[in-house]
C-alpha cells in the first residue's frame, strides 16, 4: 500500500497532527480514491497518535467519507421531496438504464457509482445532482445522461 | 384576484427592490476603514437596536451573541460562518456566498473586531464544493486587505461531508474539532466555551451579511421592515408548486395568504415553512399565520404543495430525512426517528389502527421535550403539524 501511505503522509504533513485537522485529512484521503480504506484510517490513526477505532467512528459519521470502494466519479441524486416532485424517479431510471447498475452501485469498470444525496440545495431547479463536486440542475433524463459523457 | 405569472414577479420584484439589503452591491472595503473607526459599544448597540435575529433558522438575538462573546476573558476568540446550509428547501446562501462573499467576510470581520477574535472560519457544507475555489480566492483578497488596514484578522475555510446536524452549532464545533458531528449539550454556549474551548461565535451567512448591512446604514433601514417582534426582512428559498421559484428577500410579517398569492400556482394546500423540520400550514390557517417568530419562524424554507400531492409521501419524505441525519447519541431522537417513520407506514398499510396516529403524536411530543438538540426537538413540528391537518391523508 505504498501510495495510501504516500497520500495519508501527505495529508498529515499539509495539516498537521493536531485533532482538529483530521476531517480535512480524511477529506483529503478520501479525495485519492473516492473512499478511505480500513488501512488508510489505521494509516491515519498512527501518524495523528489517535486510536483506529476514534478515526473510524469520525468517518463513518459523515456520509460523504465512502467507506465502501467507489466509481471514479460519484453520482448522488437529490431524494428530498420537491426534487422528487419535479420527477427524480425519472432521472434516477434513465441513469440506472445508462449505466447498466442500481442504486447503490457503482459500474463494474469502476467509473461510476450512482447515490442518493439528501437535499443539495437546488430545489427551485429540480432535479438536481452531483457528479463529484459539480451541480447538474433542471434535469431531464436525456440531460442526465448526456451530463456521464463528460466523465466517459 | 388571479394574478398571471409576470405580474407576480413585478410585484415580487418591487418588493425586493424596496428592501434590498442582502444583494445590494456596496464597497465593503470602505465600511471596514470605517468600522475600524468605530467603537465597539456603537456597532454593538446598531446591533442591538436592529433587533436581528439569527436568520439560520433558530432566531437567536445576534446582539446578545455577540454581546456574551464580547465579554468573555480570553486572548483567544473565534468567529465562524455556517454555511452548513442543509435544510430542504433552504438554498439562499448558496446564492448570498456566490454573489455577496464580501459582504460575509465583512460581518465576520466586525464581530471579530467587537468580540476581539483574529481568526474566523466558514464552515461549507460539503455539497457546495464547488464554490471553494471562488471563496478561497476571494478570501485571499480580503485577508490581504485586512493586513493592509493593519486588522489582526484572517478568515480560512472548513468542509463538511454531509451531515445534516453539523448545522446545529455544537454539532459544527465538534465537527470543526475533528470530532463525530454529535450536538453538545448547552450550557455552555459556544460564545462562552466554543471552537477548542474559546469563546466562539457562530453566526448564520445571512445574518452576517445582515450584520453589515445594519453596521453600514448606522442602525437604520433594516428596522423600518418587519414587524416589533420580526424586525428587519429575510431571505426566502421558494421552491415546490410555485409559479415562481427561486430566492427572495422579503419584509418578515406578512401572512402565508400574501406569500401564496404572490408565489403560489392558484391551487396552494399546504405551505411547509421552515423545511424538513419547520411546520406545516394548511390552506385554512394561511390568512392567519405570519412569516415571522411571532408566527411560524423560518430559515428561509418555503415549499408549497397543491392538491395533487399526497401529505403522506411529504411526511415520510421528511421522516426519512431526519431518521437518516439523526446524529444517533440520544435515545429519543435515534429511536423515537425510526418509530415515527415505521408507525405512519404501519397505520398506511392497516396493521395499525388509526388511533395509533395519536401514540406516535405522544412519541413526538416526547421527542420536543426529550431530545438533546435542536434536531430531535423539532422533529415534531413537521409530524404533528401535519398529522394535525391532514389526518385522513396519513390514514388512508
Amino acid at each position: 500500500m505504498q501510495s495510501s501511505e504516500n497520500i495519508v503522509r501527505k495529508a498529515v504533513k499539509k495539516y498537521g497532527k493536531g485533532r482538529e485537522n483530521l476531517l480535512p485529512i480524511l477529506q483529503m484521503v478520501r479525495k485519492e480514491n473516492n473512499y478511505l480504506s480500513e488501512d488508510q484510517l489505521r494509516e491515519i490513526a498512527t501518524e495523528m497518535d489517535l486510536s483506529a477505532a476514534d478515526v473510524y467512528g469520525v468517518a463513518t459519521f459523515y456520509s460523504f467519507m465512502d467507506m465502501q470502494p467507489k466509481g471514479k466519479n460519484i453520482i448522488r441524486i437529490c431524494k428530498t421531496i420537491t426534487c422528487f416532485m419535479k420527477g427524480k424517479d425519472s432521472i434516477v431510471t434513465a441513469l440506472e438504464d445508462a449505466l447498466g447498475i442500481k442504486m447503490g452501485e457503482t459500474t463494474p469498470d469502476r467509473k461510476f457509482s450512482l447515490l442518493e444525496a439528501n437535499c443539495i440545495g437546488w430545489c427551485h431547479k429540480g432535479p438536481a445532482m452531483l457528479i463529484n463536486d459539480k451541480v447538474y440542475v433542471e434535469l431531464t433524463p436525456e440531460k442526465a445522461i448526456q451530463a456521464l459523457e463528460e466523465y466517459r | 384576484m388571479v394574478m398571471t405569472r409576470d405580474e407576480k414577479l413585478a410585484k415580487i420584484n418591487a418588493h425586493q427592490e424596496r428592501v434590498n439589503l442582502i444583494f445590494e452591491k456596496i464597497d465593503t472595503l470602505r465600511l471596514m476603514e470605517k468600522v475600524l473607526t468605530l467603537d465597539n459599544n456603537k456597532i454593538l448597540e446598531y446591533i442591538k437596536e436592529s433587533g436581528l435575529k439569527g436568520r439560520g433558522g433558530a432566531g437567536f438575538p445576534t446582539y446578545l451573541k455577540w454581546k456574551l462573546a464580547a465579554d468573555q476573558k480570553s486572548d483567544v476568540k473565534y468567529v465562524i460562518c455556517n454555511a452548513d446550509e442543509g435544510e430542504p428547501g433552504t438554498f439562499k446562501d448558496r446564492k448570498i456566498l456566490e454573489e455577496q462573499a464580501e459582504k460575509v467576510f465583512t460581518g465576520m470581520a466586525i464581530c471579530a473586531k467587537v468580540i476581539g477574535a483574529s481568526l474566523g472560519y466558514i464552515y461549507l457544507r460539503g455539497e457546495y464544493n464547488f464554490l471553494v475555489p471562488l471563496l478561497v480566492t476571494k478570501m485571499n483578497v480580503f485577508n490581504d486587505d485586512m493586513k493592509k488596514f493593519g486588522f489582526n484578522f484572517t478568515i480560512d475555510l472548513r468542509s463538511g461531508s454531509g451531515a445534516y446536524i453539523c448545522g446545529e452549532e455544537t454539532a459544527l464545533i465538534e465537527s470543526m474539532e475533528g470530532y463525530r458531528g454529535e450536538a453538545r449539550n448547552k450550557p455552555p454556549y459556544p460564545a462562552e466555551k466554543g471552537y477548542l474551548g474559546k469563546p466562539t461565535v457562530i453566526n448564520n451567512v445571512e445574518t452576517l451579511v445582515y450584520c453589515t448591512m445594519i453596521v453600514l446604514n448606522e442602525g437604520k433601514k433594516f428596522k423600518n421592515f418587519g414587524t416589533e417582534i420580526s424586525t428587519g426582512s429575510k431571505v426566502f428559498s421558494v421552491s415546490g408548486d410555485a409559479d415562481v421559484e427561486g430566492i427572495y428577500e422579503l419584509e418578515l410579517g406578512m401572512t402565508i395568504q400574501e406569500f401564496v398569492d404572490l408565489f403560489g400556482d392558484g391551487d396552494t394546500k399546504a405551505v411547509q415553512v421552515g423545511g424538513a423540520s419547520g411546520f406545516c400550514v394548511p390552506r385554512k390557517k394561511f390568512k392567519e399565520t405570519i412569516i415571522g417568530f411571532e408566527g411560524v419562524p423560518t430559515g428561509g424554507s418555503m415549499m408549497l404543495f397543491n392538491s395533487s400531492r399526497s401529505m403522506y409521501h411529504i411526511l415520510m419524505n421528511y421522516m426519512e430525512f431526519m431518521q437518516e441525519e439523526s446524529c444517533g447519541q440520544c435515545t429519543p431522537c435515534r429511536v423515537g426517528c425510526q418509530q415515527l417513520v415505521k408507525g405512519i407506514q404501519a397505520i398506511k398499510h392497516k396493521k395499525r389502527p388509526a388511533s395509533y396516529l395519536d401514540e406516535l403524536v405522544k412519541l413526538a411530543k416526547t421527542m420536543r421535550v426529550a431530545s438533546k438538540c435542536g434536531l430531535g426537538q423539532s422533529v415534531a413540528n413537521p409530524f404533528i403539524s401535519i398529522v394535525e391537518n391532514f389526518r385522513e391523508e396519513i390514514i388512508y
